[in-house]
């Protein structure tokens, strides 16, 4: 019957249980991301087999940069999704923060790199206010908003580049924004950051559980949290690893890119926000049941259009990557097909389209899952127009998880 | 003035003095609201009054006016005329927040649950336990949820951390119920609360409003079910096209006469 008769019982049940049982204990009672990540293998597995180069060192760190794009750009798209919403001008946002960064730090204007970061960051973030803005007071589906925007920011950024700042792009010209992709750690300090990680983690989770204790709340069984710390150290292991690898022709190259830490850093933070706050907990309140969340006194239009401004600061710092990796930013650079790759990072990761479901470590899967796919397609020589198709068929098949997940969910009640 | 009231007055407020005639020791007292859509009257001069420590059961067809006046009371909606008592005070409740600050919860029949949100999130949505104003104690939370289904004897649920998707209808109504009492509630008001459960819910749920009244909590309850009203009442209130046709402790009428005030909103064979 009821454990909260009696909570200071450690999950001694689950502690009996044979290993199928266990790994459901795992998991946790929905899937999660647990469909997405053997996909992911699957996929590995298919490109390794097919092609030796794809699991090499310099492989595989090319393929994390790629991901970086992914995995902001589907960040961003998260805090809307959360709420059941979507911009769909991400991809041009980000285009915009890249431009800015690049023009305002080259040789004509000469900007320190954090004033001209600091502006392309705010500005996609007004840009973000202003959707909610419209959303919020007219009423109107941010799919048409954002659709509408889209098209606006796309001309807005092409004129920039075309007419305002002479010769027709925006060439990467300062060393830190070069080095947002092009620059790593060295293998020292990539093995101090692999460390910090899992022992932040560690002490992290081993507070929360004696407080728990203390509190006499039910803790996890020690197994679960001794198989996370091995997870999360054998996977750091590993990538320290291969980063390690001198991955150079001529000189060699060695150490973790600049990015996975960044991205990391943003992951944690948005983790704790979604996670450990109220602000965080508003979300998924408004994303699960908006009127219920505006009956408990929520500002419900405020955080909607707080989620269209940290969309658009995401995908702004994605931007920020992007034209790092381009080397550039030109009117003939332009890739539209980035937009779409935002929503299909946030949703094959095994965020809600639906609203209230979803985490910020999906995207980063997903992320990892476009790379994988564009990067071992172009391996093994497939033509690219089978890019687009595959990247749809394993979105199509994202999106019928979701809806399956959420009916068997309804079906409970 | 409702005319045609039946049933002994000695509860619903004999006419002492001041404050046109409202018993203190009442805790919530309606006198002579309205409502008007328009040209539609909604609600016609009712007079109600609901006791502490009472289940009063508020009954009548569809359109009688049941959902209107408890929105009134809840402060969704304000009466176009009339005046509302609290603990023998007049107020004025003009937002929902009013209401919540007089220790008036509403529990509506979609329950305004989280789905996606475990029971401690639900509990406390809107108003989190926080450390710095900020990041959630979720111990806290966790403790005092268990504390509050414990004390209101919910014990079917297996964990507070259980997402409230996951949970059957009754033990959803009594999360939204818990939810209420939490936030010192003084005045519970359900609105058909086991519409959509089965016996044995049905069951868990009419206990539950049980134990808030023997708290000496007053449950107001919107009800359909004849069968439910009898099994936990203690006052009954009809309504009848807009109007409160009759009240009065529960051992006045029998289901039959209850069932006449409802379909004809008098009833010809009374005592």
């Amino acid at each position: 019957m009821s454990t909260s008769s009696d909570p200071s019982v450690t999950d001694s049940k689950a502690d009996r249980l044979p290993l199928s049982g266990r790994l459901g204990g795992l998991i946790g009672p929905d899937l999660g991301i647990v469909p997405v990540l053997i996909a992911l293998v699957v996929l590995i597995i298919y490109f390794e087999v097919r092609s030796s180069v794809f699991l090499s060192a310099d492989n595989v760190t090319n393929l994390f940069i790629q991901a970086v794009i992914f995995i902001f750009l589907g960040m961003a798209e998260v805090w809307l999704l959360l709420l059941g919403e979507i911009d769909l001008s991400l991809g041009w946002v980000a285009g915009m923060a890249g431009s800015i960064a690049a023009i305002y730090t080259n040789v004509q204007f000469h900007w320190p790199w954090w004033l001209a970061f600091l502006l392309a960051l705010a500005f996609t973030t007004a840009i973000g206010a202003l959707w909610g803005v419209i959303v919020v007071r007219l009423k109107l589906p941010s799919f048409i908003v954002t659709l509408a925007g889209s098209f606006i920011v796309e001309g807005v950024l092409l004129y920039i580049l075309d007419h305002v700042f002479e010769g027709g792009g925006a060439p990467v010209q300062e060393d830190v924004l070069r080095n947002l992709t092009q620059g790593t750690l060295t293998p020292t300090f990539t093995w101090i950051f692999v460390v910090v990680v899992v022992a932040v983690s560690a002490v992290v989770m081993i507070v929360r559980e004696r407080a728990r204790r203390v509190a006499g709340l039910k803790v996890s069984p020690l197994y679960r949290i001794v198989a996370k710390l091995a997870a999360l150290s054998a996977l750091g292991i590993i990538l320290a690893i291969v980063f390690n690898t001198n991955r150079g022709s001529f000189i060699p190259i060695r150490g973790m890119p600049f990015a996975v830490p960044l991205v990391f850093a943003v992951l944690a933070i948005y983790s704790f926000i979604l996670a450990r706050t109220k602000f965080g907990r508003y979300m998924y309140a408004i994303g699960g049941n908006s009127e219920a969340a505006r009956r408990a006194g929520i500002p419900v239009n405020r955080y909607r259009i707080y989620a269209f401004m940290l969309g658009g600061f995401t995908a702004g710092i994605g931007g920020l990557f992007y034209v790092s990796r381009l080397g550039g930013y030109s009117s003939s650079s332009t890739d539209s097909t980035v937009v779409l790759y935002a929503v299909a990072a946030a949703v094959i990761g095994g965020t809600s389209l639906y609203g209230g479901r979803g985490k910020m470590t999906y995207p980063v899967v997903g992320g990892i899952i476009l790379a994988v796919i564009i990067n071992g397609l172009v391996l093994i020589q497939v033509s690219a127009t089978m890019e687009f198709v595959v990247t749809g068929v394993v979105l199509l098949g994202a999106v019928t998880v979701d809806s399956l997940a959420r009916r068997s969910q309804t079906l409970l009640k | 003035m409702s005319e045609s009231v039946t049933g002994d007055r000695d509860l619903a407020g004999p006419v002492v003095g001041s404050d046109m005639g409202v018993d203190p020791s009442m805790l919530l007292s309606l006198r002579g609201i309205s409502k008007n859509f328009g040209a539609v009257q909604a609600l016609r001069h009712v007079d109600l009054d609901v006791p502490a420590g009472q289940v009063t059961a508020l009954i009548g067809d569809n359109g009688a006016g049941k959902s209107t006046l408890i929105k009134a009371i809840a402060g969704i909606w304000e009466p176009s005329s009339g005046e509302k008592y609290w603990q023998g005070k007049k107020v004025d409740t003009h937002t929902p927040r009013d209401a919540t600050n007089l220790g008036i919860a509403t529990v509506y029949q979609d329950l305004a649950l989280c789905d996606n949100l475990d029971i401690v999130g639900n509990m406390y949505l809107g108003f989190e336990a926080t450390q710095h104003r900020v990041v959630l104690d979720e111990i806290t939370m966790e403790k005092r949820t268990q504390q509050i289904l414990r004390d209101l004897s919910v014990t079917t649920v297996q964990s507070v951390r259980q997402l409230v998707g996951s949970l059957s209808g009754g033990q959803r109504q009594a999360i939204a119920v818990a939810r209420a009492v939490m936030r010192d509630a003084k005045l519970v008001i359900m609105d058909e609360p086991t519409a959509a459960l089965g016996v044995t819910q049905t069951a868990q749920v009419l206990e539950l409003i049980q134990t808030l009244a023997s708290r000496g909590l007053g449950v107001l309850l919107i009800s359909h079910n004849l069968n439910d009203v009898f099994a936990v009442a203690d006052r009954i209130a009809v309504m009848y096209l807009g109007n409160l046709v009759s009240s009065g402790p529960i051992s006045n009428y029998s289901m039959s006469s209850a069932v006449e005030f409802i379909t004809t909103g008098t009833n010809a064979r009374a005592a």
